[in-house]
Parts: C-alpha cells; sequence; structure tokens
C-alpha cells in the first residue's frame, strides 16, 4: 500500500471534490438501480420467450433458491469490504449442513439443539479462518483455499459416503423450510431480514463504518485507531456464521445432504457480490446490492431452465459475469479517477 | 539478495528434503509396498499433471500474482481434446489447437489483469469458473474414450526399460528449462525485479505488462498440456478432469517457498515440494484414507506454509532485542 502525497487543496477545489465524491456515492446509488434494470429486462425478455416464467410462482421458487446464497452473500460482503476474501464458505455450508443433518438422524438432539450446534459450528470455523489471517498473517486467499480443502475434507471424514436423506430428518425440521409467516415463506422472510439488519449496522453502527474504513485505506485506518485485525477477525466469525445459518437451513430446503452440499457455492457468492457492486479492493458496496447481485443470478439461472438451454452454461456465465462486473467497475472507477486527478490539479 | 537471505533459503530447502525423507520413511512403516519401483511409477506419474502447472505458477507468484484457473485450463484442454477426437480429427491436430486454445486463455488472464488493471485473484477466480463452465458446454457429461495405445502409452506407461514414467520425462525437461531460465538467463531476474518492486521494474525498463502476460500466457498453455497428459493417463476425457488440482499445485509453490507477495522463490524448492505432497498423499492412500480427506492435510500444509515462517520470525522478533520491523500489509 503506497500513501500517496496530496497537495493541500483550496477551497473551492475541496468543494468541487466533495460535490464528486456526491456523484460517486450517486453511482454507487445507480449501481442497485442498474441491477434493477438488468434484472427488469432479463424478465421481460424471458417471460415473453416462456409466459410460464411469470408465474408467481416461479418467482417465490427464485426467491426460496435465493435466499440460502443471500445468507452467505450477506457474511462474504462483511468480509469482502475490509479488502479480503472467504473461499471457504462453500465448505462451511456443506460441513454444517451435514453435521446438523447427522445430528438430527441420530436424534442426539433436538430439533433447537442441533441448529445451536450448527451455528455455533460455523462461528468457530470463521473464527479459525480469522485466527489464521489475523494472527498467522496469511492472506485471506491462501488462508481460505486452504480451508476450503480443510473443512471439505472434514466433511468427507465424517460423512464417509454416507447420506442423510429426508426420511431421516424429523418433520418439525423439514417444516421449517415449507413454512411461511404471513404468507411469506419463512426462508425468503429470513434472509431479507439478516440483510435488513445487516445492511442497516453497516450504513449506521460505528464498527460498521470502521469496516469500510479498513477496507478503503488500511493504513489510514491504522493510524486513526481502528483496531483492524480485531474487526477482520470479527468479520470472518460473522461471515461463519451466516454460511452456519445457510448450512442449518440447507437439510430443511433439500431434504438430503452428502459430503458434496455446496460444493462450489463459494464462486456464485462471490460472483453475486461482485456483480452486486461491493469493490472486490474492499471500502465500497452495500449489502443490499449484493443480494439483489444473487437475486440477478438466480433470475438468469432460472430463465436457463425455462428456456431449456444447457444447464452446462451456469458456470461459464458465473464466471463471465464475475469478470463483466469487476471490468465494468474498474472502467466506470478508472473514469472518475481521472475527473478527480484533474479537478485536483486545477 | 543478502547472504542471510540466502542461507535461509537454503535452509527451507533442507527443510523439505528433510520433511521428504521423513514422510518417506513414515510411508515405509505404513505399507511394505511403499519403496517399491512401481510405487515410485503410480506416485509419480499421478503428480506429474500437478507438477507441470506448478513450474509457470511459481514463475507468476514470483512475479507478484496469482493464477488460480489453471485445473480449469486443464479440463477444458480435456475436454477440447475429447471433443475433437470425438468428431473424428487427427491427434496431430488436436494436440496442438488444445495447446493454442490454452496459451489463449493465459493470454485473455494476462490482459484483464495487465492491459484492465484488474487484481489477478479475482481475474483467475472468474476464469476458474468459466473455463471450468466452457469445458462443461463443450464436452457436456459424456466421456471420450477410445484412444491409440501410443497416446495412452504416453499417459501412464513407463521409457522401455527403465521405471521413469513418461510423463516425469517431460516434467524434468521443463523442469531444467525452467530452473535455467529463473536462475540463470536476465529474464528470471526481471521476473524477480517484478515481485520485488513492480514501480522500480518498471522505471529501471522492464515491460512488466509484457512479462506478465507472458507468464501467464505460459501457464496456460502448460495447463493444457497436462489435460492433454491427464487425459492420456486416465485413456479418458471428461469435463470435470483435474477438478481440485489447484490446492496441490498452488501448495506445492508456497511449500516450496515461494514468497505468496512475490520476489523470492526457487525452481528446487517447488520440485521437492511437489514431491512431499506425493509422497505424504501416497503414504495417505497407503494407508486407506480417501482422496478428499487427505486434503486435509493438505490444506494444512498451504496455511503452515505461509504462516510458519510469519509465526516464526513474529515470536523472535518480540523476543527482549527489540527491532524495527516493517508492518506487514494484508491485502
Amino acid at each position: 500500500m503506497s500513501v500517496r502525497a496530496v497537495d493541500a487543496p483550496t477551497t473551492s477545489t475541496l468543494a468541487r471534490r466533495i460535490g464528486l465524491e456526491r456523484t460517486v456515492t450517486l453511482v454507487a446509488r445507480l449501481r442497485e438501480v442498474g441491477i434493477l434494470l438488468v434484472l427488469l429486462a432479463t424478465v421481460v425478455v424471458v417471460g415473453i420467450q416462456a409466459p410460464l416464467f411469470f408465474s408467481v410462482s416461479n418467482f417465490e421458487q427464485i426467491l426460496l433458491n435465493v435466499s440460502l446464497i443471500a445468507i452467505v452473500v450477506v457474511g462474504q460482503t462483511t468480509v469482502v469490504l475490509t479488502r479480503n476474501v472467504d473461499l471457504s464458505v462453500g465448505s462451511v455450508v456443506g460441513l454444517v449442513a451435514f453435521a446438523t443433518g447427522d445430528l438430527l438422524k441420530e436424534h442426539s438432539l433436538g430439533v433447537a439443539g442441533a441448529i445451536a450446534v450448527g451455528c455455533v459450528l460455523g462461528i468457530g470455523l470463521g473464527a479459525l479462518n480469522g485466527l489464521i489471517i489475523t494472527v498467522g498473517r496469511v492472506p485471506a486467499i491462501v488462508a481460505t483455499l486452504g480451508t476450503l480443502y480443510v473443512y471439505r475434507g472434514i466433511d468427507f471424514l465424517i460423512a464417509g459416503g454416507k447420506q442423510v436423506s429426508a426420511i431421516d430428518l424429523p418433520r418439525s425440521y423439514l417444516g421449517i423450510a415449507s413454512s411461511s409467516v404471513a404468507g411469506i415463506p419463512t426462508l425468503i422472510l429470513a434472509a431479507a431480514v439478516i440483510a435488513l439488519v445487516a445492511a442497516y449496522l453497516l450504513r449506521n453502527s460505528g464498527i460498521g463504518r470502521q469496516l469500510y474504513a479498513i477496507g478503503s485505506n488500511p493504513a489510514a485506518a491504522e493510524v486513526v485507531g481502528i483496531p483492524s485485525q480485531r474487526l477482520i477477525f470479527g468479520s470472518f466469525v460473522v461471515c461463519g456464521l451466516l454460511a452456519g445459518v445457510a448450512g442449518v437451513l440447507w437439510g430443511s430446503r433439500f431434504g438430503s445432504v452428502n459430503a458434496l452440499a455446496a460444493s462450489g457455492l463459494e464462486l456464485q457468492v462471490i460472483a453475486a457480490v461482485v456483480v452486486g457492486g461491493v469493490n472486490i479492493f474492499g471500502g465500497s458496496g452495500t449489502v443490499i446490492g449484493a443480494v439483489l447481485g444473487a437475486v440477478l443470478l438466480a433470475t438468469i439461472q432460472n430463465a436457463l431452465l425455462i428456456l431449456h438451454l444447457s444447464e452446462f452454461w451456469l458456470l461459464a456465465i458465473d464466471g463471465a459475469v464475475i469478470l463483466l462486473a469487476v471490468t465494468a467497475d474498474a472502467a466506470i472507477r478508472g473514469y472518475f479517477q481521472r475527473i478527480l486527478m484533474r479537478t485536483g490539479r486545477r | 539478495m543478502s547472504a542471510v537471505a540466502m542461507r535461509m533459503l537454503r535452509r527451507w530447502e533442507t527443510l523439505l528434503v528433510v520433511l521428504l525423507i521423513a514422510f518417506v520413511v513414515l510411508g515405509s512403516f505404513l505399507s511394505p509396498y511403499f519403496l517399491t519401483a512401481s510405487t515410485f511409477s503410480n506416485l509419480t506419474s499421478n503428480l506429474m499433471e500437478k507438477a507441470i502447472m506448478a513450474l509457470p505458477l511459481a514463475l507468476i507468484i514470483i512475479a507478484g500474482e496469482i493464477d488460480l484457473s489453471v485445473e480449469s485450463m486443464l479440463g477444458l484442454g480435456s475436454a477440447l481434446l475429447g471433443f475433437m477426437y470425438a468428431l473424428g480429427w487427427p491427434l496431430w491436430i488436436d494436440i496442438p489447437l488444445v495447446l493454442a486454445v490454452g496459451a489463449f486463455g493465459g493470454f485473455f488472464n494476462g490482459m484483464l489483469v495487465t492491459r484492465v488493471g484488474l487484481p489477478s485473484l479475482v481475474v483467475t477466480l472468474g476464469t476458474l469458473a468459466l473455463y471450468r463452465g466452457l469445458a462443461s458446454v463443450v464436452l457436456g457429461p459424456r466421456s471420450v474414450s477410445g484412444w491409440p495405445e501410443w497416446f495412452t502409452n504416453f499417459g501412464f506407461g513407463d521409457v522401455p526399460g527403465t521405471v521413469i514414467p513418461w510423463p516425469l520425462v517431460v516434467f524434468g525437461v521443463l523442469a531444467v528449462a525452467f530452473l535455467f531460465v529463473l536462475h540463470k538467463t536476465w529474464i528470471g531476474r526481471q521476473i524477480y525485479a517484478v515481485g520485488k518492486n513492480k514501480e522500480a521494474a518498471r522505471y529501471s525498463g522492464i515491460d512488466v505488462a509484457r512479462l506478465k502476460t507472458l507468464l501467464f500466457v505460459l501457464s496456460g498453455t502448460l495447463s493444457a498440456l497436462a489435460g492433454v497428459i491427464l487425459t492420456a493417463r486416465l485413456s479418458s476425457a471428461r469435463a470435470d478432469n483435474g477438478q481440485g488440482f489447484v490446492l496441490d499445485v498452488v501448495t506445492s509453490v508456497l511449500l516450496g517457498g515461494v514468497n505468496i507477495f512475490g520476489g523470492e522463490g526457487t525452481i528446487l524448492g517447488v520440485v521437492l515440494a511437489i514431491f512431499v505432497i506425493g509422497v505424504l498423499r501416497n503414504g495417505l492412500t497407503l494407508a486407506d484414507v480417501s482422496p478428499d480427506t487427505q486434503s486435509v492435510a493438505v490444506g494444512a500444509l498451504l496455511i503452515l506454509s505461509v504462516a510458519g515462517p510469519t509465526l516464526v520470525r513474529r515470536i523472535s522478533a518480540a523476543r527482549p532485542r527489540r527491532q524495527l520491523t516493517k508492518p506487514v500489509s494484508n491485502s
């Protein structure tokens, strides 16, 4: 991280700069509007091709599919904001899903107990990531690439080729995913509540603002006394907890869990986060944007199935979307940086 | 490089040799078959695709970037080879085309990193998904078999009269070439310079963008070659060939002593680390541990190989004789 010397700006350039900063914020807002527009366009185009797409139950299906991913996306956003990344989320979801399912199958714990154990397991796995990164000073990409395979390996170790099926699971647990509160499916409601709470906290709480500060300028954050390492650790714990929550709900939603559950989920999650406008260099982006990104990707996925396009395109589209989103971000950011530099010099 | 750093490096490689011997001894305790010629032949041919991909990755990491897309380029190479072979095209056309696609895939990574200015981590995470996705678009769920005998022989046969598998010959030639280029030529010195300080390298007249693009092209081409070799060894082309290889490839480079922040590392270390991981996996296989569970050990090794030196340094820095330490950047 190089620190650039900045000439003391005069009042008028400062004012102009603040104006531009506002424009940048506006553009960030526009990102959310932009995703909504793309979403709308996708819905209209696909809907004309296949009227089935327009049915309420299909939209509900899309939102149900997105709800678990959205919960993980919220955690990932918290981590990415601090200029880190968590590649292990898919494995955490898978391991927690299997552990929870196995506990319920063996009837060793009630539903509430198994869910609690799953959440605590998620916290533990996230905390281990956080420790490796903050105490071991291992770059997040390497640390979580390692734990991606360590956690999945442990999953294989305890699963050993076994599978938890719907028959093994108590009805009250399976009922969580099919239940609804005031007409809204519980899973969608849970995801929405988690996203809104996280969005509020990141936007308005002190710790939330500090997370943005760490990501936008780690050196400056250190200088003004933000406990960066502790907060980065915390963001990984939050990410682990939310992946754990998604893992706990996984078995309820899909009915069966094996050792491969949620493998490769990390790519979908990261695609959603960057499409949603969260800067992969940290420091900017919103949870709402990221969740909208997840909704957009799930809609595209659903459209492919409805239009009978090959499911084999899904992964390729995730990859292309990651590249397109970061390229577009870089172009927009470059454009504004050039303008800022020009005003700064004037 | 200072004499102290040189000694540290030597010590790191000594550590790897000790680790290698320890794993071999442990393995031979585990199974009487461990120290046989056929084990050696099996073990090395199992390793070679990963080993071939680790060489260019080492250069990329020394130059301060990373390439996570290698295993997917391997899969795309395998799928394309199968697709074209199933069309009835002869292999002497298919293989060069596959290598060309690999080169292009690497070039694409390189362009996004050097011209658009995106972090290689995100770019190659994107192409990790994209190339694997394209592989399954090309070949779907099917697998292509029925390869000519000379081709499959190249995959798992030994050089006549020896226990040296053909892929080891390919890797050996490549390793010597990489060793020479990195440690004996100006290109190698440029790679270290770029990894140590990109700006300084640029001001001293190195075309950083071209050098990095070249390294990504090399990585793409050799990953596609690894795809060809794996297809020959399994006598089966599949879109999911080589899934999960990225763990072993990245681990062998970092365990080999290449600094994740760039600027340091040797080919000898990487080659040693490749065999450490190979022997470890082989021993665990003989102990009836499934490959997926083996990844627990390899993943832990990956983390330890980066965390270990840092922790040792921090502990020694915390001793009474305080030194000025520069803050570790955390990106």
